[in-house]
């Protein structure tokens, strides 16, 4: 079964996300990749603000390519999440309740996960000129000078993602694979 | 000796750049279809069928099928009777990558320093791989090649002893331990032989074969059997949500070898397997 789910994401539309869910997202969410997570934590680290409310917010890890004349934006899928498992407590912490990315997390981002109410979604990695069809308007509203690590903000349609872990512990990467594996 | 023209080499480069990004292969298609035919999960048929559909959004509409257009990987074969006119070979070949990504709209995905991280802001430089062959003729096939599926790609000096179960073993525990993230479905590029260098780039290499086409020595073609079925039967499925098709392909490019050593490199690739070659 399909969700539609707003953003911001309350406690609520979290505690009702589960592993194998397939979601459509409407609102705003932010993108963040390796960079951008660095000058994120270190803006925290200063006692400095985000460029953007941190709570209930989706942090998108994407660097799109860049937009035809008359479009949004270019190509947009996910890239690899873990390049970000660093950063994630930290701002699971301050109030970040989604990630959407592709690729397996690591134990203290799950943790944080549990601990936080936060959910990690997967978009479907090389998918990236169909899922632009859902980004309605983007701009980039801090570190420009890092290009397509820049944070955008993004206006989204019906975003399509699939939960992969939830807050309560479970993982669709693990699940599903046991369930396929053969004796080798 | 036969004059081409440094214009001639640029432009050419430059479309190779646009075309790969934009026109999934048609062997990767075909090996989508027959995934959906043959996956058992649901999720997996469905993230299938978005892959195909995606092909052919970025196909009409010219955008990247990924939005991670890669590093432009460039295999040369150059023809001993070939001059370049009006300037350097490498210097074209940049220049065509610049002006690919450019005017092409692909992303810029090159740090200047692997350390210090400044985009160079124009996809370049390439990495060029030069053959000189005999001849008149001047072939360019451009291998955009994603970060992701790089990442999780290994070169392990194994020993003679270790012989082909080594071999095996070691490629399909590399796609094991990469799960989900180098975008399953994907192809596995192998190196076995030459030296720590050599054997990763026959890696690169054996990427660019089409799927479904047979190795020249039947020895390496059964190898190459074998450890897609094993591979297959990991789980681990399209986009690692688990399923029957996690990877496409498997291909070995194999050299000869030190009597001391025996390497093997494992270049995965993720789905978007994109390369486009021209003949000037």
């Amino acid at each position: 079964m399909t969700k539609k789910i707003a953003t911001p994401l309350t406690d609520e539309t979290v505690a009702g996300l589960k592993a194998g869910d397939s979601v459509l997202i409407t609102g705003i969410i932010y993108t963040g990749r390796d960079l951008a997570h660095a000058k994120l934590v270190e803006a925290l680290d200063a006692g400095k603000d985000l460029p953007f409310d941190p709570r209930g917010s989706i942090i998108y890890y994407v660097g799109p390519s860049p937009a035809r004349p008359g479009k949004p934006i270019g190509s947009a899928g996910p890239t690899t999440s873990y390049r970000m498992d660093k950063y994630a407590p930290r701002l699971m912490d301050v109030g970040l309740k989604g990630m959407i990315g592709k690729g397996n997390r690591t134990q203290p981002v799950l943790d944080s996960m549990k601990k936080n109410k936060a959910v990690y979604f997967a978009a479907v990695g090389g998918a990236a000129a169909l899922i632009s069809k859902s980004i309605k308007e983007s701009k980039v509203i801090a570190y420009d000078d890092l290009g397509p690590e820049a944070v955008r903000e993004l206006k989204v349609e019906d975003f399509p993602a699939i939960v992969v872990n939830d807050a309560e512990g479970n993982d669709l990467y693990e699940q599903g694979t046991a369930e396929y594996r053969k004796d080798q | 000796m036969r004059e081409i023209p440094f214009e001639t080499v640029k432009e050419a480069v430059a479309g190779l750049c646009m075309d790969a990004n934009y026109e999934i292969g048609h062997d990767v298609v075909q090996a989508f279809r027959h995934g959906l035919e043959i996956e058992e999960s649901e999720t997996g048929k469905a993230i299938l069928q978005q892959l195909l559909d995606n092909v052919e959004i970025a196909k009409n509409e010219k955008m990247p099928a990924c939005q991670d257009t890669g590093w432009a990987v460039v295999w040369v074969e150059l023809g001993s009777g070939v001059h370049i006119d009006g300037g350097e070979l490498y210097d074209a070949i940049n220049q065509g990558v610049a002006k690919g990504y450019t005017d092409g709209f692909l992303r810029k995905s090159i740090a200047a320093d692997p350390l210090r991280r400044k985009n160079t802001g124009d996809n370049t430089p390439a990495i060029i791989y030069t053959d000189i062959v005999p001849g008149d003729k001047l072939k360019i096939t451009v291998q955009p090649k994603g970060g992701g599926s790089e990442n999780m790609s290994e070169v392990k000096m194994l020993s003679a002893a270790d012989g082909a179960e080594g071999i095996k073993d070691f490629v399909v525990d590399r796609v094991a331990r990469s799960k989900a993230n180098p975008c399953p479905p994907v192809l596995v590029g192998v190196g076995i032989g030459g030296t720590f260098d050599k054997c990763a780039q026959l890696a690169k290499k054996a990427l660019l074969r089409e799927i479904g086409s047979l190795h020249p020595d039947p020895f390496y073609a059964d190898m190459e059997k074998e450890m897609l079925e094993r591979i297959n039967r990991l789980g681990i499925g399209p986009q690692g949500l688990g399923g029957r098709v996690t990877a496409l392909a498997v291909f070995i490019e194999a050299f000869p070898c030190h009597i001391a050593t025996m390497p093997c490199a494992v270049n995965i690739n993720c789905h978007s397997a994109r390369h486009k070659s021209a003949t000037l």
